[in-house]
Protein backbone atom coordinates (compact mmCIF):
# COMPACT_ATOMS: atom_id res chain seq x y z
CA UNK A 1 0.00 0.00 0.00
CA UNK A 2 1.43 3.35 -1.00
CA UNK A 3 1.48 6.14 1.52
CA UNK A 4 -0.83 9.15 1.56
CA UNK A 5 0.59 12.30 0.02
CA UNK A 6 0.77 15.07 2.60
CA UNK A 7 2.73 18.17 3.49
CA UNK A 8 4.64 16.13 6.10
CA UNK A 9 5.71 13.62 3.48
CA UNK A 10 6.81 16.47 1.25
CA UNK A 11 8.91 17.97 4.06
CA UNK A 12 10.47 14.63 4.87
CA UNK A 13 11.36 14.02 1.24
CA UNK A 14 12.78 17.51 0.90
CA UNK A 15 15.17 16.74 3.76
CA UNK A 16 16.08 13.37 2.22
CA UNK A 17 16.78 14.78 -1.23
CA UNK A 18 13.57 13.27 -2.67
CA UNK A 19 14.97 9.74 -2.64
CA UNK A 20 11.93 8.12 -1.01
CA UNK A 21 9.21 8.64 -3.65
CA UNK A 22 7.74 5.42 -5.05
CA UNK A 23 5.87 4.94 -8.36
CA UNK A 24 2.29 6.17 -7.99
CA UNK A 25 0.83 3.01 -9.54
CA UNK A 26 1.98 -0.53 -10.32
CA UNK A 27 2.94 -1.74 -13.80
CA UNK A 28 1.27 -5.19 -13.88
CA UNK A 29 1.23 -7.74 -16.68
CA UNK A 30 -2.34 -8.49 -17.78
CA UNK A 31 -4.13 -11.32 -15.96
CA UNK A 32 -5.97 -14.04 -17.89
CA UNK A 33 -9.38 -12.75 -16.94
CA UNK A 34 -11.08 -9.64 -15.55
CA UNK A 35 -14.67 -8.87 -14.60
CA UNK A 36 -14.45 -5.66 -16.62
CA UNK A 37 -11.93 -4.41 -19.20
CA UNK A 38 -11.89 -0.69 -19.88
CA UNK A 39 -10.34 0.19 -23.25
CA UNK A 40 -8.55 3.56 -23.09
CA UNK A 41 -6.57 5.02 -20.21
CA UNK A 42 -7.56 8.65 -20.63
CA UNK A 43 -9.40 10.59 -17.97
CA UNK A 44 -12.71 8.87 -18.65
CA UNK A 45 -11.40 5.30 -18.66
CA UNK A 46 -9.45 5.82 -15.45
CA UNK A 47 -12.33 7.60 -13.70
CA UNK A 48 -14.65 4.77 -14.72
CA UNK A 49 -12.31 2.15 -13.27
CA UNK A 50 -11.98 4.14 -10.05
CA UNK A 51 -15.75 4.46 -9.54
CA UNK A 52 -16.32 0.81 -10.50
CA UNK A 53 -14.01 -0.15 -7.64
CA UNK A 54 -15.05 2.54 -5.19
CA UNK A 55 -18.81 2.82 -5.72
CA UNK A 56 -19.70 -0.63 -7.04
CA UNK A 57 -17.13 -2.88 -5.37
CA UNK A 58 -15.94 -4.26 -8.71
CA UNK A 59 -12.15 -4.35 -8.34
CA UNK A 60 -11.11 -7.09 -10.78
CA UNK A 61 -10.80 -4.46 -13.49
CA UNK A 62 -8.16 -3.70 -16.13
CA UNK A 63 -7.63 -0.40 -17.91
CA UNK A 64 -5.88 -1.15 -21.20
CA UNK A 65 -4.09 1.82 -22.77
CA UNK A 66 -2.27 1.68 -26.10
CA UNK A 67 0.16 4.48 -25.23
CA UNK A 68 0.97 6.09 -21.91
CA UNK A 69 -1.36 7.72 -19.37
CA UNK A 70 -1.99 11.33 -20.26
CA UNK A 71 -0.90 10.93 -23.88
CA UNK A 72 -4.40 11.28 -25.32
CA UNK A 73 -6.82 14.17 -25.15
CA UNK A 74 -6.74 14.25 -21.37
CA UNK A 75 -3.25 15.72 -21.70
CA UNK A 76 -3.98 17.88 -24.75
CA UNK A 77 -6.97 19.98 -23.79
CA UNK A 78 -7.26 23.60 -22.70
CA UNK A 79 -8.35 22.44 -19.21
CA UNK A 80 -11.61 24.37 -18.93
CA UNK A 81 -14.08 23.03 -16.37
CA UNK A 82 -17.65 24.39 -16.30
CA UNK A 83 -21.33 23.55 -15.96
CA UNK A 84 -23.04 26.22 -18.06
CA UNK A 85 -25.26 24.08 -20.26
CA UNK A 86 -28.93 24.71 -20.95
CA UNK A 87 -30.67 21.53 -22.13
CA UNK A 88 -31.87 19.54 -19.10
CA UNK A 89 -30.17 16.28 -20.14
CA UNK A 90 -26.79 18.01 -20.38
CA UNK A 91 -27.32 20.35 -17.44
CA UNK A 92 -28.02 17.56 -14.96
CA UNK A 93 -24.96 15.69 -16.06
CA UNK A 94 -22.43 18.56 -16.13
CA UNK A 95 -23.76 19.89 -12.85
CA UNK A 96 -23.05 16.55 -11.17
CA UNK A 97 -19.63 16.48 -12.80
CA UNK A 98 -18.75 19.93 -11.42
CA UNK A 99 -19.92 18.88 -7.95
CA UNK A 100 -17.61 15.86 -8.15
CA UNK A 101 -14.70 18.09 -9.26
CA UNK A 102 -15.17 20.20 -6.15
CA UNK A 103 -14.27 17.37 -3.77
CA UNK A 104 -11.93 15.47 -6.06
CA UNK A 105 -8.50 16.52 -4.77
CA UNK A 106 -9.36 15.40 -1.25
CA UNK A 107 -11.02 12.23 -2.46
CA UNK A 108 -8.09 11.19 -4.67
CA UNK A 109 -5.42 12.60 -2.33
CA UNK A 110 -3.85 14.23 -5.38
CA UNK A 111 -3.17 17.86 -6.28
CA UNK A 112 -5.20 18.52 -9.44
CA UNK A 113 -4.51 22.27 -9.28
CA UNK A 114 -8.25 22.76 -9.47
CA UNK A 115 -8.79 26.49 -9.80
CA UNK A 116 -12.35 27.83 -9.71
CA UNK A 117 -11.34 31.15 -11.16
CA UNK A 118 -14.62 31.71 -13.00
CA UNK A 119 -15.57 31.35 -16.66
CA UNK A 120 -16.72 34.56 -18.36
CA UNK A 121 -18.58 34.28 -21.70
CA UNK A 122 -18.61 37.63 -23.48
CA UNK A 123 -21.65 38.83 -25.43
CA UNK A 124 -21.19 41.18 -28.37
CA UNK A 125 -24.75 41.86 -29.51
CA UNK A 126 -28.02 42.58 -27.76
CA UNK A 127 -29.27 39.20 -28.95
CA UNK A 128 -26.35 37.47 -27.28
CA UNK A 129 -26.99 39.36 -24.03
CA UNK A 130 -30.58 38.10 -24.08
CA UNK A 131 -29.45 34.59 -24.88
CA UNK A 132 -26.97 34.60 -22.01
CA UNK A 133 -29.63 35.91 -19.63
CA UNK A 134 -31.81 33.00 -20.64
CA UNK A 135 -28.95 30.55 -20.13
CA UNK A 136 -28.07 32.13 -16.76
CA UNK A 137 -31.66 31.73 -15.62
CA UNK A 138 -31.69 28.09 -16.68
CA UNK A 139 -28.45 27.50 -14.79
CA UNK A 140 -29.71 29.19 -11.62
CA UNK A 141 -33.03 27.37 -11.75
CA UNK A 142 -31.04 24.20 -11.80
CA UNK A 143 -29.10 25.28 -8.71
CA UNK A 144 -25.82 26.25 -10.36
CA UNK A 145 -24.28 29.71 -10.19
CA UNK A 146 -24.53 32.37 -12.90
CA UNK A 147 -24.25 36.15 -12.97
CA UNK A 148 -24.78 38.65 -15.74
CA UNK A 149 -21.90 41.14 -15.78
CA UNK A 150 -22.26 44.64 -17.24
CA UNK A 151 -19.56 46.09 -19.51
CA UNK A 152 -18.46 48.32 -16.57
CA UNK A 153 -18.06 45.34 -14.28
CA UNK A 154 -16.12 43.49 -16.99
CA UNK A 155 -13.85 46.53 -17.54
CA UNK A 156 -13.05 46.57 -13.82
CA UNK A 157 -12.46 42.82 -13.45
CA UNK A 158 -10.78 42.00 -16.78
CA UNK A 159 -8.97 45.20 -17.79
CA UNK A 160 -6.86 43.68 -20.58
CA UNK A 161 -9.81 43.12 -22.93
CA UNK A 162 -10.64 45.43 -25.82
CA UNK A 163 -14.19 46.24 -24.81
CA UNK A 164 -15.09 48.91 -27.39
CA UNK A 165 -13.80 47.38 -30.58
CA UNK A 166 -15.90 48.80 -33.41
CA UNK A 167 -16.81 45.40 -34.79
CA UNK A 168 -17.20 43.30 -31.66
CA UNK A 169 -17.99 45.62 -28.75
CA UNK A 170 -18.54 43.82 -25.44
CA UNK A 171 -22.16 44.30 -24.37
CA UNK A 172 -22.07 42.12 -21.28
CA UNK A 173 -21.07 38.72 -20.07
CA UNK A 174 -22.20 35.53 -18.37
CA UNK A 175 -20.01 34.81 -15.35
CA UNK A 176 -19.97 31.24 -14.00
CA UNK A 177 -17.84 31.55 -10.86
CA UNK A 178 -17.56 27.87 -9.99
CA UNK A 179 -16.06 27.18 -13.41
CA UNK A 180 -12.32 27.34 -13.97
CA UNK A 181 -9.39 25.11 -14.83
CA UNK A 182 -7.62 21.99 -13.55
CA UNK A 183 -4.28 20.40 -14.33
CA UNK A 184 -5.25 18.09 -17.20
CA UNK A 185 -2.77 15.21 -17.04
CA UNK A 186 -2.80 15.44 -13.23
CA UNK A 187 -6.41 14.29 -13.42
CA UNK A 188 -5.34 11.12 -15.25
CA UNK A 189 -2.55 10.49 -12.73
CA UNK A 190 -4.79 11.15 -9.73
CA UNK A 191 -7.49 8.73 -10.90
CA UNK A 192 -4.85 6.18 -11.94
CA UNK A 193 -3.19 6.19 -8.53
CA UNK A 194 -6.51 5.99 -6.67
CA UNK A 195 -7.84 3.19 -8.90
CA UNK A 196 -4.59 1.25 -8.60
CA UNK A 197 -4.81 1.43 -4.81
CA UNK A 198 -8.24 -0.19 -5.00
CA UNK A 199 -6.82 -3.09 -7.02
CA UNK A 200 -7.41 -1.97 -10.62
CA UNK A 201 -4.67 -3.07 -13.06
CA UNK A 202 -3.50 -0.28 -15.34
CA UNK A 203 -1.80 -1.78 -18.39
CA UNK A 204 0.04 0.72 -20.57
CA UNK A 205 1.58 0.22 -24.02
CA UNK A 206 -1.10 -2.35 -24.73
CA UNK A 207 -3.37 -1.77 -27.73
CA UNK A 208 -6.69 -3.54 -28.10
CA UNK A 209 -6.69 -5.01 -31.61
CA UNK A 210 -9.92 -7.03 -31.57
CA UNK A 211 -13.08 -7.45 -29.53
CA UNK A 212 -14.13 -11.09 -29.20
CA UNK A 213 -17.72 -12.35 -29.07
CA UNK A 214 -19.41 -15.75 -28.79
CA UNK A 215 -21.83 -17.10 -31.42
CA UNK A 216 -24.72 -15.35 -29.62
CA UNK A 217 -22.86 -12.08 -30.00
CA UNK A 218 -21.96 -11.69 -26.34
CA UNK A 219 -18.60 -10.19 -25.39
CA UNK A 220 -16.02 -12.80 -24.37
CA UNK A 221 -12.79 -10.82 -24.33
CA UNK A 222 -10.34 -8.59 -26.12
CA UNK A 223 -7.22 -9.31 -28.10
CA UNK A 224 -4.30 -7.00 -27.37
CA UNK A 225 -0.68 -6.47 -28.26
CA UNK A 226 0.07 -8.15 -24.91
CA UNK A 227 -2.12 -11.16 -25.59
CA UNK A 228 -5.75 -12.16 -25.09
CA UNK A 229 -7.72 -11.06 -22.06
CA UNK A 230 -10.99 -12.77 -21.17
CA UNK A 231 -13.89 -10.74 -19.82
CA UNK A 232 -17.67 -10.57 -20.04
CA UNK A 233 -17.79 -6.77 -20.03
CA UNK A 234 -15.88 -4.30 -22.17
CA UNK A 235 -16.22 -0.55 -21.65
CA UNK A 236 -14.96 1.65 -24.50
CA UNK A 237 -13.49 5.02 -23.45
CA UNK A 238 -11.16 5.76 -26.37
CA UNK A 239 -12.27 9.33 -27.20
CA UNK A 240 -10.83 10.23 -30.65
CA UNK A 241 -10.67 6.56 -31.66
CA UNK A 242 -14.27 5.69 -30.83
CA UNK A 243 -15.44 5.03 -34.40
CA UNK A 244 -12.57 2.67 -35.08
CA UNK A 245 -12.61 0.69 -31.86
CA UNK A 246 -16.42 0.37 -31.96
CA UNK A 247 -16.06 -1.05 -35.46
CA UNK A 248 -14.17 -3.98 -33.93
CA UNK A 249 -17.50 -5.00 -32.41
CA UNK A 250 -19.51 -4.17 -35.52
CA UNK A 251 -20.89 -0.92 -34.14
CA UNK A 252 -21.50 1.99 -36.52
CA UNK A 253 -21.93 5.31 -34.72
CA UNK A 254 -23.31 8.84 -35.17
CA UNK A 255 -19.76 10.16 -34.94
CA UNK A 256 -17.28 11.93 -37.21
CA UNK A 257 -13.66 12.32 -36.19
CA UNK A 258 -12.28 15.86 -36.34
CA UNK A 259 -9.22 17.81 -35.39
CA UNK A 260 -8.80 20.59 -32.81
CA UNK A 261 -5.70 22.67 -32.14
CA UNK A 262 -4.50 24.43 -28.99
CA UNK A 263 -1.80 26.98 -28.27
CA UNK A 264 0.29 28.25 -25.38
CA UNK A 265 2.45 31.39 -25.27
CA UNK A 266 5.66 32.12 -23.40
CA UNK A 267 5.13 32.83 -19.70
CA UNK A 268 4.29 36.28 -18.41
CA UNK A 269 3.21 37.98 -15.18
CA UNK A 270 -0.46 37.53 -14.23
CA UNK A 271 -2.69 39.46 -16.65
CA UNK A 272 -5.83 37.34 -16.82
CA UNK A 273 -7.58 36.01 -13.70
CA UNK A 274 -10.53 34.23 -15.32
CA UNK A 275 -11.25 31.93 -18.23
CA UNK A 276 -12.66 34.23 -20.94
CA UNK A 277 -14.55 33.18 -24.06
CA UNK A 278 -15.12 35.43 -27.04
CA UNK A 279 -18.50 34.71 -28.58
CA UNK A 280 -17.89 36.70 -31.76
CA UNK A 281 -15.34 34.20 -32.99
CA UNK A 282 -15.45 31.12 -30.79
CA UNK A 283 -12.22 31.65 -28.88
CA UNK A 284 -11.29 30.82 -25.29
CA UNK A 285 -8.29 31.86 -23.23
CA UNK A 286 -6.89 31.48 -19.73
CA UNK A 287 -3.52 31.90 -18.04
CA UNK A 288 -1.79 28.85 -16.67
CA UNK A 289 -0.05 28.82 -13.29
CA UNK A 290 3.27 28.90 -15.14
CA UNK A 291 2.17 32.18 -16.76
CA UNK A 292 1.57 31.03 -20.32
CA UNK A 293 -1.64 32.03 -22.04
CA UNK A 294 -3.49 28.86 -23.07
CA UNK A 295 -6.02 29.28 -25.85
CA UNK A 296 -7.89 27.68 -28.70
CA UNK A 297 -10.82 28.16 -31.05
CA UNK A 298 -12.80 26.01 -33.48
CA UNK A 299 -12.21 22.68 -35.17
CA UNK A 300 -10.18 22.69 -38.37
CA UNK A 301 -13.49 21.65 -39.88
CA UNK A 302 -12.89 18.49 -41.93
CA UNK A 303 -12.68 14.82 -40.89
CA UNK A 304 -9.21 13.96 -39.67
CA UNK A 305 -7.39 11.38 -37.62
CA UNK A 306 -4.14 13.36 -37.56
CA UNK A 307 -3.38 15.16 -34.33
CA UNK A 308 -1.84 17.86 -36.52
CA UNK A 309 -3.62 21.00 -37.64
CA UNK A 310 -3.33 23.29 -40.64
CA UNK A 311 -2.36 26.95 -40.81
CA UNK A 312 -5.73 28.59 -41.65
CA UNK A 313 -7.00 27.75 -38.17
CA UNK A 314 -3.78 29.06 -36.62
CA UNK A 315 -4.39 32.35 -38.40
CA UNK A 316 -8.07 32.42 -37.41
CA UNK A 317 -7.20 31.79 -33.77
CA UNK A 318 -4.52 34.51 -33.77
CA UNK A 319 -7.05 36.94 -35.28
CA UNK A 320 -9.57 36.17 -32.55
CA UNK A 321 -6.87 36.60 -29.90
CA UNK A 322 -5.93 39.98 -31.35
CA UNK A 323 -9.56 41.16 -31.51
CA UNK A 324 -10.11 40.27 -27.87
CA UNK A 325 -6.74 41.15 -26.30
CA UNK A 326 -4.67 43.33 -28.64
CA UNK A 327 -2.05 43.67 -25.87
CA UNK A 328 -0.80 40.10 -26.44
CA UNK A 329 0.22 40.69 -30.06
CA UNK A 330 3.97 40.66 -29.34
CA UNK A 331 3.92 37.36 -27.45
CA UNK A 332 5.56 34.32 -28.97
CA UNK A 333 3.87 30.95 -29.12
CA UNK A 334 5.77 28.44 -27.07
CA UNK A 335 3.93 25.33 -28.17
CA UNK A 336 1.07 24.37 -30.42
CA UNK A 337 -0.52 20.96 -30.85
CA UNK A 338 -3.64 19.11 -31.96
CA UNK A 339 -5.96 16.39 -30.76
CA UNK A 340 -8.45 14.05 -32.42
CA UNK A 341 -12.08 14.62 -31.44
CA UNK A 342 -15.00 12.20 -31.56
CA UNK A 343 -17.68 14.66 -32.71
CA UNK A 344 -21.26 13.45 -32.45
CA UNK A 345 -24.04 14.47 -34.77
CA UNK A 346 -25.82 16.49 -32.06
CA UNK A 347 -22.73 17.76 -30.23
CA UNK A 348 -23.55 15.89 -27.01
CA UNK A 349 -21.73 12.84 -25.63
CA UNK A 350 -22.78 9.19 -25.44
CA UNK A 351 -22.72 7.05 -22.27
CA UNK A 352 -24.66 3.93 -23.05
CA UNK A 353 -25.30 0.25 -23.18
CA UNK A 354 -25.26 -1.06 -26.77
CA UNK A 355 -27.08 -3.77 -28.71
CA UNK A 356 -24.03 -6.00 -28.15
CA UNK A 357 -24.47 -7.73 -24.76
CA UNK A 358 -21.49 -6.87 -22.55
CA UNK A 359 -20.33 -3.92 -24.65
CA UNK A 360 -20.65 -0.43 -23.16
CA UNK A 361 -19.91 2.81 -24.93
CA UNK A 362 -18.48 6.04 -23.58
CA UNK A 363 -17.59 8.49 -26.35
CA UNK A 364 -18.58 11.39 -28.52
CA UNK A 365 -17.06 13.90 -26.11
CA UNK A 366 -16.44 16.39 -28.88
CA UNK A 367 -14.15 19.09 -27.54
CA UNK A 368 -15.78 19.38 -24.14
CA UNK A 369 -15.01 16.10 -22.44
CA UNK A 370 -12.39 17.21 -19.94
CA UNK A 371 -14.87 18.92 -17.64
CA UNK A 372 -17.02 15.80 -17.88
CA UNK A 373 -14.31 13.43 -16.62
CA UNK A 374 -15.62 12.78 -13.08
CA UNK A 375 -19.30 12.73 -14.11
CA UNK A 376 -18.56 10.49 -17.07
CA UNK A 377 -16.69 7.96 -14.93
CA UNK A 378 -19.44 8.10 -12.34
CA UNK A 379 -22.26 7.39 -14.82
CA UNK A 380 -20.33 4.95 -16.99
CA UNK A 381 -19.31 2.84 -13.98
CA UNK A 382 -22.98 2.65 -13.00
CA UNK A 383 -23.99 1.70 -16.55
CA UNK A 384 -21.40 -1.10 -16.66
CA UNK A 385 -22.09 -2.39 -13.15
CA UNK A 386 -25.90 -2.33 -13.39
CA UNK A 387 -26.46 -2.75 -17.11
CA UNK A 388 -28.61 0.37 -17.24
CA UNK A 389 -28.04 4.11 -17.53
CA UNK A 390 -27.46 6.25 -14.47
CA UNK A 391 -30.46 8.60 -14.03
CA UNK A 392 -28.14 11.61 -14.33
CA UNK A 393 -26.71 10.45 -17.64
CA UNK A 394 -29.84 8.77 -18.97
CA UNK A 395 -30.41 11.31 -21.75
CA UNK A 396 -26.94 10.60 -23.15
CA UNK A 397 -27.97 7.13 -24.37
CA UNK A 398 -27.01 6.08 -27.88
CA UNK A 399 -30.59 5.28 -28.87
CA UNK A 400 -31.55 8.96 -28.65
CA UNK A 401 -30.59 9.25 -32.32
CA UNK A 402 -33.14 6.59 -33.23
CA UNK A 403 -35.95 8.07 -31.17
CA UNK A 404 -35.66 11.77 -32.02
CA UNK A 405 -34.25 12.79 -28.64
CA UNK A 406 -31.00 14.42 -29.78
CA UNK A 407 -29.41 16.96 -27.45
CA UNK A 408 -28.38 19.70 -29.85
CA UNK A 409 -27.12 22.36 -27.43
CA UNK A 410 -25.87 24.62 -30.24
CA UNK A 411 -28.92 24.09 -32.46
CA UNK A 412 -26.88 23.50 -35.60
CA UNK A 413 -28.26 20.15 -36.73
CA UNK A 414 -26.50 16.96 -37.76
CA UNK A 415 -23.31 18.67 -38.95
CA UNK A 416 -20.49 17.82 -36.50
CA UNK A 417 -18.05 20.49 -37.67
CA UNK A 418 -20.53 23.18 -36.58
CA UNK A 419 -20.98 22.07 -32.97
CA UNK B 1 -4.20 21.84 -47.45
CA UNK B 2 -5.06 22.67 -51.07
CA UNK B 3 -8.25 21.41 -52.67
CA UNK B 4 -8.28 20.89 -56.44
CA UNK B 5 -11.45 22.47 -57.79
CA UNK B 6 -12.31 20.97 -61.22
CA UNK B 7 -13.34 24.47 -62.34
CA UNK B 8 -10.80 26.78 -60.65
CA UNK B 9 -7.76 24.59 -60.07
CA UNK B 10 -5.94 24.05 -56.77
CA UNK B 11 -7.18 26.54 -54.18
CA UNK B 12 -6.57 26.92 -50.41
CA UNK B 13 -8.95 24.84 -48.30
CA UNK B 14 -10.30 27.90 -46.49
CA UNK B 15 -12.11 28.93 -49.69
CA UNK B 16 -14.27 25.83 -49.32
CA UNK B 17 -17.11 24.73 -47.04
CA UNK B 18 -17.02 21.18 -45.79
CA UNK B 19 -20.04 18.92 -45.74
CA UNK B 20 -18.61 15.46 -45.06
CA UNK B 21 -18.87 11.87 -46.30
CA UNK B 22 -20.23 11.87 -49.86
CA UNK B 23 -21.78 8.40 -49.69
CA UNK B 24 -24.97 8.77 -47.66
CA UNK B 25 -27.84 9.34 -50.09
CA UNK B 26 -31.02 11.03 -48.91
CA UNK B 27 -34.05 8.73 -48.93
CA UNK B 28 -36.87 9.81 -51.27
CA UNK B 29 -38.69 12.79 -49.75
CA UNK B 30 -41.93 10.78 -49.43
CA UNK B 31 -40.19 7.87 -47.71
CA UNK B 32 -41.48 7.03 -44.24
CA UNK B 33 -38.75 4.50 -43.56
CA UNK B 34 -37.51 5.87 -40.26
CA UNK B 35 -34.45 3.63 -40.17
CA UNK B 36 -33.31 4.92 -43.55
CA UNK B 37 -33.66 8.56 -42.44
CA UNK B 38 -31.84 7.95 -39.15
CA UNK B 39 -29.05 6.24 -41.02
CA UNK B 40 -28.77 9.00 -43.61
CA UNK B 41 -28.81 11.80 -41.06
CA UNK B 42 -26.66 10.44 -38.28
CA UNK B 43 -24.66 7.29 -38.91
CA UNK B 44 -21.25 7.32 -40.62
CA UNK B 45 -18.43 4.88 -41.35
CA UNK B 46 -15.92 7.54 -40.30
CA UNK B 47 -12.92 5.74 -41.80
CA UNK B 48 -9.31 6.44 -41.08
CA UNK B 49 -7.85 6.58 -44.58
CA UNK B 50 -9.03 7.60 -48.04
CA UNK B 51 -12.64 8.78 -48.25
CA UNK B 52 -14.84 10.58 -50.74
CA UNK B 53 -16.30 13.75 -49.31
CA UNK B 54 -18.33 16.75 -50.38
CA UNK B 55 -16.91 20.25 -50.33
CA UNK B 56 -18.41 23.42 -51.81
CA UNK B 57 -16.19 26.08 -53.34
CA UNK B 58 -18.08 28.84 -51.54
CA UNK B 59 -15.23 31.33 -51.89
CA UNK B 60 -14.90 30.67 -55.60
CA UNK B 61 -17.12 29.19 -58.30
CA UNK B 62 -19.62 27.82 -55.71
CA UNK B 63 -19.61 24.35 -57.29
CA UNK B 64 -20.19 21.30 -55.11
CA UNK B 65 -17.37 18.87 -55.59
CA UNK B 66 -16.43 15.39 -54.40
CA UNK B 67 -12.86 15.21 -53.09
CA UNK B 68 -10.83 12.04 -52.60
CA UNK B 69 -8.84 12.76 -49.43
CA UNK B 70 -7.00 10.74 -46.78
CA UNK B 71 -8.17 11.43 -43.21
CA UNK B 72 -4.97 9.93 -41.81
CA UNK B 73 -2.53 12.12 -43.76
CA UNK B 74 -4.55 15.01 -45.31
CA UNK B 75 -3.21 13.97 -48.74
CA UNK B 76 -5.66 14.92 -51.50
CA UNK B 77 -5.85 12.46 -54.39
CA UNK B 78 -8.31 14.11 -56.73
CA UNK B 79 -11.73 15.63 -57.18
CA UNK B 80 -14.65 15.90 -59.56
CA UNK B 81 -17.87 17.86 -59.78
CA UNK B 82 -20.51 16.39 -57.48
CA UNK B 83 -22.89 16.21 -60.45
CA UNK B 84 -20.45 14.05 -62.39
CA UNK B 85 -19.91 11.85 -59.35
CA UNK B 86 -23.67 11.37 -58.94
CA UNK B 87 -23.96 10.48 -62.61
CA UNK B 88 -21.53 7.63 -62.09
CA UNK B 89 -18.11 9.22 -62.51
CA UNK B 90 -15.12 7.41 -61.13
CA UNK B 91 -16.00 8.71 -57.61
C1 LIG C 1 -6.97 20.79 -28.18
C2 LIG C 1 -8.07 20.30 -27.28
C3 LIG C 1 -8.68 21.19 -26.38
C4 LIG C 1 -9.70 20.76 -25.52
N1 LIG C 1 -10.21 21.64 -24.59
C5 LIG C 1 -11.12 21.21 -23.68
C6 LIG C 1 -11.56 22.07 -22.63
O1 LIG C 1 -11.09 23.21 -22.49
N2 LIG C 1 -12.51 21.61 -21.77
C7 LIG C 1 -13.02 20.37 -21.88
O2 LIG C 1 -13.90 20.03 -21.09
N3 LIG C 1 -12.60 19.51 -22.85
C8 LIG C 1 -11.66 19.89 -23.74
N4 LIG C 1 -11.20 19.02 -24.72
C9 LIG C 1 -11.81 17.69 -24.84
C10 LIG C 1 -11.26 16.67 -23.87
O3 LIG C 1 -9.85 16.72 -23.84
C11 LIG C 1 -11.71 15.26 -24.29
O4 LIG C 1 -13.09 15.24 -24.58
C12 LIG C 1 -11.46 14.21 -23.21
O5 LIG C 1 -10.15 14.31 -22.71
C13 LIG C 1 -11.72 12.82 -23.78
O6 LIG C 1 -11.72 11.80 -22.81
P1 LIG C 1 -10.39 11.03 -22.32
O7 LIG C 1 -9.64 11.89 -21.37
O8 LIG C 1 -10.80 9.74 -21.78
O9 LIG C 1 -9.60 10.89 -23.70
P2 LIG C 1 -8.12 10.41 -24.04
O10 LIG C 1 -7.14 10.98 -23.07
O11 LIG C 1 -7.89 10.68 -25.47
O12 LIG C 1 -8.21 8.86 -23.75
C14 LIG C 1 -8.52 7.86 -24.70
C15 LIG C 1 -7.40 6.86 -24.68
O13 LIG C 1 -7.75 5.70 -25.42
C16 LIG C 1 -6.57 5.16 -25.95
N5 LIG C 1 -6.87 4.23 -27.03
C17 LIG C 1 -7.37 4.50 -28.26
N6 LIG C 1 -7.50 3.37 -28.99
C18 LIG C 1 -7.09 2.35 -28.20
C19 LIG C 1 -6.99 0.94 -28.37
N7 LIG C 1 -7.34 0.35 -29.52
N8 LIG C 1 -6.51 0.20 -27.33
C20 LIG C 1 -6.15 0.78 -26.16
N9 LIG C 1 -6.22 2.11 -25.94
C21 LIG C 1 -6.70 2.89 -26.95
C22 LIG C 1 -5.78 6.39 -26.40
O14 LIG C 1 -4.40 6.11 -26.52
C23 LIG C 1 -6.11 7.39 -25.29
O15 LIG C 1 -5.10 7.46 -24.30
C24 LIG C 1 -10.17 19.42 -25.60
C25 LIG C 1 -9.57 18.53 -26.49
C26 LIG C 1 -8.51 18.95 -27.32
C27 LIG C 1 -7.84 17.97 -28.24
ZN1 LIG D 1 -14.12 26.44 -57.93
Amino acid sequence: MMSQYSVFQLLRETLRGHTGWRPAWRDPAPKQRYDVVIVGGGGHGLATAYYLAKEHGITNVAVVEKGYLGGGNVGRNTTIVRANYMLPGNQRFYSKSLALWEGLEQELNFNLMMSQRGVLNLAHTDGQVDMFARRANAMRLHGDDAEIWSPEKIAAEVPMLDLDSARFPVRGGLMHKRGGTARHDGVAWGYARAADRLGVDIIQNCEVTAIERDPQGRITGVDTTKGRIKTGKVGLAVAGHTSQVAQMAGLRLPIETHLLQAFVTEGLKPILDQVVTFAAGHFYISQSDKGGLVFGSSLDGYNSYTARGNLPMVEHTAEAAMSLMPCIGRLRLLRHWGGVMDMTMDGSPIISTTHVPGLYLNGGWCYGGFKATPGSGWCFAHTIARDQPHPIGADLRLDRFMTGRELDEAGTGAQPNLH
Amino acid sequence: MRIPCPVCGARPSEEFTYRGDARPVRPPMDSSDQGAWVDYLFFRDDERGRIKEQWQHTGGCRAWIVVDRDTATHAVHGSELARDAAEGGQA
